[in-house]
């Protein structure tokens, strides 16, 4: 009996390995920075040059910052949630514009809608880097200490909103 | 000139269209290859050869030495600064990994959480060698302890199986 058990014990086990392998997605890198501080930035707003927003400015409350591009086809997909997003007035949404031309960057907020507090420009990608962005659009969870609590990959959807980000930041505004 | 005149020959406005935004593709693709060229050799060489050890998380099977994609663009062009300022290469994939993961890097570390990675494949190896010798060196004392002489009967059968075999192979 030992006789087949033991190599079924130790193949089930190989299956077991092999599915979690299979099922897991190689495009979602678990980031590094999650439980970090968020990196720092001081960056131009969007709408209006002379002005700029910090990291720091957002210490004491909870918020997002979703990293986008007019250049970026997903981040279609993904904007109408954060639009419907915005206007329930959970959490205060900002967008870092990556890579992007500046009016073109204006003009598709303004044919899409705006959901964001402000958006700031990282033009070269330099914040873009600190985050660890490698493919837009990408979410990042902030808490009141500034802490990174959770980063999203890919566009963010209904579901994920649902299962994941919402109730992440009922609990971290409590 | 050749375009107008595959145009001619062709006389077909869709076909000409095509050819004309294929060869406007075609260019597009050489302006995106064009790689800006090294002003210190040995700086580049250098940045070629930690980028060759570097995944590109875009392209995940390429290199960022070998990959053209954006991103690694960008991080070529950051490792390439942080190089200007004098940064040894250790430290530069330590902020690399800082930002993102191991994942970046072909080989990955030893570290608590990679000792399976490491020593999964020599431990099933030398679990199923050792299961091997077991199994051959029972299977040896089981053959020496069965090997007891036939009986007289055993011994009559066989031989008449063999003559009919023999018998058979004549005709």
């Amino acid at each position: 009996m030992m006789r087949f058990l033991l190599p079924l014990a130790v193949f089930i086990i190989l299956v077991v390995f092999l599915g979690i392998g299979l099922t897991l997605n190689p495009r979602q890198v678990p980031s590094p920075l999650i439980d970090k501080p968020a990196p720092v930035f001081h960056l131009q707003q969007l709408y209006d040059s002379s002005k700029t927003l910090s990291s720091k400015d957002n210490l004491g409350k909870v918020w997002m910052l979703n990293v986008w591009a007019s250049w970026c086809v997903a981040c279609r997909d993904e904007h109408p949630v954060l639009v419907e997003l915005s206007k329930l007035g959970i959490v205060p949404i900002y967008g870092l514009n990556y890579k992007d031309q500046r009016d073109t960057a204006m003009q598709w907020l303004r044919q899409y809608g705006n959901p964001y507090e402000t958006s700031i420009v990282d033009a070269d990608g330099k914040v873009g880097i600190n985050y660890g962005v490698y493919g837009v659009p990408e979410t990042y969870v902030i808490d009141k200490q500034g802490i990174i609590r959770y980063k999203h990959i890919g566009p963010v959807t209904v579901e994920s909103l649902k299962e994941k980000i919402l109730p992440l930041i009922k609990e971290l505004k409590s | 000139m050749m375009k107008q005149l595959i145009c001619m020959k062709v006389g077909s406005l869709k076909r000409c269209l095509m050819v004309l935004i294929l060869s406007l593709v075609a260019f597009q693709g050489y302006a995106n290859e064009a790689v800006p060229v090294a002003e210190d050799p040995e700086l580049e060489n250098r940045l070629n050869n930690l980028a060759e050890n570097l995944r590109c998380l875009v392209c995940q099977n390429e290199t960022l030495a070998a990959s053209r994609a954006d991103f690694a663009n960008d991080m070529r062009r950051e490792i390439r600064e942080q190089m200007h300022m004098n940064k040894s290469d250790e430290e530069i994939v330590d902020f690399l990994v800082a930002r993102y993961g191991d994942f970046i890097l072909f080989n990955p570390p030893f570290k608590s959480i990679t000792w399976l990675l490491w020593f999964g494949p020599f431990t099933l190896l030398l679990g199923g060698g050792a299961a091997l010798i077991f199994y051959l060196r029972r299977r040896r004392i089981q053959i020496k302890e069965k090997d007891v002489p036939l009986t007289e009967n055993q011994r009559l059968q066989a031989e008449s199986l063999i003559k009919e075999m023999n018998k058979d192979q004549s005709i």
